[in-house]
């Protein structure tokens, strides 16, 4: 009987010290094991043809997309052979896991997403800068400088993303050049009881929207970072808290809720779809993506130019999307050949056109997809827009920016206080 | 299996079946045990065959995840793994030491998806792991060379060709005027005008070479890529270079990377990159490179979030709001569903059953939909809330920072006392009617009986569920994050960080949101601070119920 007791705790303990082992195992393999795991196979004294790592190509990309790249990928396919695996992710936890797995060379070798991104890219050494040649004039000009990060071009664009003013046509007839107008065809619509709301702008209740109001912003002469010598954005030259950011501030509180509330604060971007598709207001500051859904309803609209606040152009931000290539695939060239060369023909942009609706950056499939008249009234207004910053100091701006409008809307404190913290706060943060 | 050795048998066992299992074995005494109850025996045929089939599997996955790690040259992780599943089947075939062998699962899992991942966490605390400090030196060394890569300014675009002749490659270029030129890393340029032609005029083959075709560049092409060839003994004309195979350009680096000096130099203002031992190249004024790598960085993460000043004041204030939000929804909820719970358990109660699901629903629904149902419920004008029972008020809810951390709680009792009513009913059908009855004959009015005997002895089945759900409540992100995001904001701090933040989404934010960044040092840190601060509570309160036992 002893013999099992003794001999059964002894196992126990051995269990426990094999376990102990292994954890401390693991935890040095945690500490150095990026450069173990990831160590390119270099050794190739000779041209040895069937080298691994040759067979396909891995592709990051979101469900709506991911049809419209079959047919470019199976092009890919017969002509070298190499599969383009197109792996479905979740869009909103792409860019923090591409982030995350590049360094332990479980990433992909590509990845699909807007070009905002670029910066968070390069600031955590994930991405490869990309060549496009001469094939960059068959770009629209503002795609190819979204693109541009410090001087180098970090993706291959294929759509351009930006927002205009929806007007339905049956409320107000006219197209209105400044906010004033709009704001005022909006009220008498009111007045006549045609509508319940001058104008709809959707805000998030915890971070307000400083995208859907930029162009507010920037046709009063707000922007909110410089450009360097090479004609990136200079984090080092924050402007938003400028004299012209001051006076949007002030206006912002006039339009808000304390004032002649043409911005709600309580519209949510859901709410702000609603009462527009319900005929309620004559105008809608919204995307592309929300077209669909008035075309489905019936409602007759015209896609106006934004609105100046101040005398200036209303410039939006434009959002271009495109593919990035990995700086750790283990399939590069193969990879560059893929996106150089076949992402970029009119095909390719055609398809990603058909399955997205967003208008193309390459020139001549946007020119066909021109034929729609929504598609050119959105892509001649993103021609006059300015490239979101992707420089990753931009982060620190969103949530003070949107926090800051949101009080300023609701009509908490001075407005023009309130702007000038907000800058200094977001210089602390860049500046540490 | 080799015959059981009865070597080890005691004679006192005087059973035909060798090995007793362990757990008689382990028991004292238990060979006086009758033998007329023969345990079901471990290496009985079915059992054999149930062993060898099952160790099969898993050794069958074990082969195929030491080869993957084999071909992913995973070391230290193909050592380890070898190491397990060594042990698994030294468990598992050998004969006796039947504890281990119930342990080794257990203790397994307990060591991949407790203990490895706790002290994981807990090594990045200790680390500057983030946004910009994302991988290990190397990899932030070879990302900087990467990007450094610029092409010259209006060069022309070569066309591409590779070529190989023994062991080396050769990329075969011609240049926009039709020029053939051949070269390689070791090779300068030289002109080949023997180079033969395609009908686009791209020089694609030389005599004594062998062209390569798509295939077999993409089979090499980690050496082909690897290829630079000087554009002419001046360094400042750049390198020419091919990503795709086809098509070469002229790039010249921005930054230069010694490594005998550990320095980034810029090849244009000769400006130096240090290393500057926070995990970045810098220079002289603090200038970093944009890609930085993981380092140890010791308590720093820990001192940090005490001291830093946009961190440190709404900290306290957080902490304050979690203890308050914790501890104020655990009673709210108990003190409800307890009410509801007698209310409920009366005889003479009709349509009980009915009333007990009502009651339930609030907890079926998933917590964090719920929190969005109420966010829009609560919004100040369009809200169900403002709307239709307060007529059209606008009283704002959640954008309030008091009537915020109200509505916060009300959501949260709501969406919690139907499990207090659960537990509270079942311990309360638990109880012994007799002592009801019984100190109703002393003459007890109903409340004295709760006071005095029911809650006494409902306490000490429900105290541990309270402590639990006090630890719940404490790291309660589904509610906070969703009703209000944390928000409204302080105005006092320059994060993004509210009132009705609890530690934990704080934490959040920290590691996942937007703002400065992400950086898992800090949020790993404060994580661990949480624990401390849970586990200590958790410590003294389970202490503190044992007293309570002593009513029994």
């Amino acid at each position: 009987m002893k013999v099992h007791n003794t001999l059964a705790t002894q196992t126990t303990r051995r269990v426990f010290a094999a376990g102990a082992i292994s954890v401390a195992a693991a935890l040095a393999l945690t500490a150095c094991g990026g450069s173990a795991s990831t160590a390119p196979s270099s050794d190739a004294t000779k041209p040895d043809l069937k080298a691994a790592g040759a067979g396909a190509i891995t592709m990051w990309v979101d469900a709506e997309r991911s049809p419209a790249l079959k047919d470019i990928t199976e092009k890919f396919k017969s002509d070298t052979g190499i599969e383009v695996k197109l792996v479905v992710k979740d869009f909103a936890a792409v860019r923090d896991d591409f982030i995350t797995q590049v360094p332990t060379g479980q990433g992909p070798d590509l990845i699909v997403g807007p070009h905002d991104w670029i910066g968070k890219f390069v600031q955590n050494g994930v991405i490869a800068p990309v060549e496009l040649g001469d094939k960059a004039a068959q770009f629209q000009d503002s795609s190819i400088k979204a693109m541009t990060y410090n001087g180098a071009v970090y993706g291959v664009p294929y759509a351009i993303e930006n927002i205009a003013l929806l007007r339905n046509t049956s409320i107000v007839d006219s197209k209105a050049a400044t906010l004033d107008e709009v704001v005022a065809n909006g009220k008498k619509a009111v007045a006549d009881g045609k509508a319940a709301f001058p104008f709809l702008v959707g805000m998030d209740p915890k971070q307000g929207d400083p995208y859907h109001l930029y162009p507010l912003q920037s046709s009063m002469g707000s922007q909110v970072f410089g450009k360097g010598a090479d004609g990136g954005y200079d984090a080092k030259q924050l402007l938003i808290g400028d004299a012209a950011g001051v006076e949007f501030a002030k206006k912002l509180a006039a339009w808000g809720d304390a004032g002649e509330k043409i911005i709600n604060s309580n519209i949510t971007g859901d709410i702000a779809k609603e009462k527009f598709l319900a005929g309620e207001s004559p105008y809608f500051l919204t995307g592309p993506w929300n077209v669909p859904d008035v075309q489905k309803k019936g409602i007759k609209f015209a896609v106006d130019e934004l609105p100046t606040a101040g005398g200036e152009p209303a410039q939006p931000f434009i959002g271009v999307n495109g593919f990035f290539i990995s700086a750790k695939s283990a399939n590069a060239l193969a990879t560059n050949e893929f996106v150089t060369n076949y992402l970029t023909s009119e095909s390719a942009q055609d398809s990603m056109y058909a399955a997205g609706g967003r208008p193309p950056a390459l020139k001549a499939s946007f020119e066909k997809a021109a034929s729609d008249p929504v598609v050119e009234a959105f892509g001649k207004i993103g021609a006059t827009g300015i490239p979101m910053p992707a420089i990753p100091e931009m982060s620190a701006v969103w949530a003070d920016w949107g926090a800051t409008e949101l009080a300023i809307i609701k009509g908490q404190g001075d407005p023009a206080e309130a702007w000038t913290k907000m800058a200094d706060s977001i210089k602390s943060k860049i500046g540490g | 299996m080799p015959k059981p050795d009865l070597r080890e048998l005691p004679a006192t066992q005087g059973q035909p079946t060798p090995e007793q299992p362990v757990s008689s074995g382990a028991r004292p005494g238990s060979g006086a045990r009758p033998a007329a109850k023969p345990a079901r025996h471990p290496d009985s045929l079915k059992g054999t065959i149930l062993k060898v089939v099952l160790l099969g599997l898993v050794d069958a996955f074990a082969v195929y995840v030491l080869m993957m790690l084999f071909l992913s040259q995973s070391w230290a992780a193909l050592a380890v793994s070898s190491l397990v599943v060594l042990a698994i089947n030294w468990i598992y075939l050998r004969k006796g030491g039947l504890p281990a062998k119930y342990l080794a699962p257990g203790v397994l899992f307990l060591l991949v998806f407790q203990v490895l991942v706790v002290v994981f966490s807990g090594y990045i605390a200790f680390t500057n792991y983030g946004d910009g400090h994302n991988s290990t030196k190397d990899d932030a060394i070879s990302a900087i060379q990467l990007t450094a890569q610029k092409r010259v300014p209006d060069s022309p675009a070569y066309k591409a060709s590779v070529l190989t002749k023994g062991n080396g490659f050769y990329l075969l270029f011609t240049d926009p005027s039709g020029k053939a030129q051949l070269g390689s890393s070791e090779d300068p340029l030289t002109e080949v005008p023997e180079a033969g032609k395609d009908s686009t005029g791209k020089a694609n083959s030389l005599p004594g070479y062998e062209t390569l075709k798509f295939q077999e560049i993409v089979a090499n092409q980690q050496d082909i890529l690897k290829i630079t060839v000087p554009v002419s003994d001046d360094p400042a004309d750049g390198t020419l270079r091919t990503a795709d195979g086809s098509t070469a350009y002229q790039f010249k680096p921005a930054l230069n990377y010694d490594a005998a000096t550990d320095t980034f130099t810029d090849t244009e203002t000769g400006t130096e990159y240090r290393d500057n031992g926070k995990g970045a190249f810098a220079d002289a004024n603090g200038e970093t490179l944009a890609t930085g790598w993981k380092i140890d960085v010791g308590m720093d993460n820990f001192a940090r979030a005490f001291t830093d000043p946009s961190l440190r004041g709404p900290l306290l204030g957080v902490i304050l709001w979690t203890f308050t939000f914790s501890i104020a929804s655990v009673a709210l909820t108990f003190v409800m569903g307890l009410f509801l719970a007698i209310t409920f358990n009366r005889e003479d109660l009709r349509g009980k059953k009915a009333y007990r699901i009502l009651m339930i629903l609030p907890y079926a629904f998933p917590a964090f939909l719920s929190g969005l149902v109420w966010s829009g419920i609560l919004n100040p004008e369009f809200g169900w809330l403002n709307q239709t029972l307060l007529g059209g008020a606008n009283i704002g809810w959640l954008t309030d920072p008091v009537l915020a951390k109200i509505s916060v709680l009300v959501v949260n009792v709501w969406l919690g006392f139907p499990y207090m009513f659960l537990v509270c009913t079942g311990a309360l059908q638990s109880l012994p009617s007799e002592i009801d009855e019984a100190a109703r004959m002393d003459g007890a009015s109903a409340w004295r009986v709760f006071r005095s005997i029911k809650l006494p002895l409902l306490l000490v089945s429900v105290a541990p569920l309270l402590i639990s759900s006090f630890a719940f409540n404490f790291n309660n992100f589904n509610v906070i994050y969703m009703l209000t995001g944390g928000g409204p904001r302080f105005a006092d701090t320059d994060r993004d960080i509210g009132s009705t933040d609890i530690l934990i989404t704080l934490v959040y934010k920290v590691a996942f949101g937007q703002g400065t960044g992400r950086d898992y040092g800090l949020a790993s840190a404060l994580a661990i601070i949480i624990f401390i601060i849970v586990a200590t509570i958790s410590a003294i309160s389970f202490k503190q119920t044992k007293a309570l036992e002593d009513v029994n």
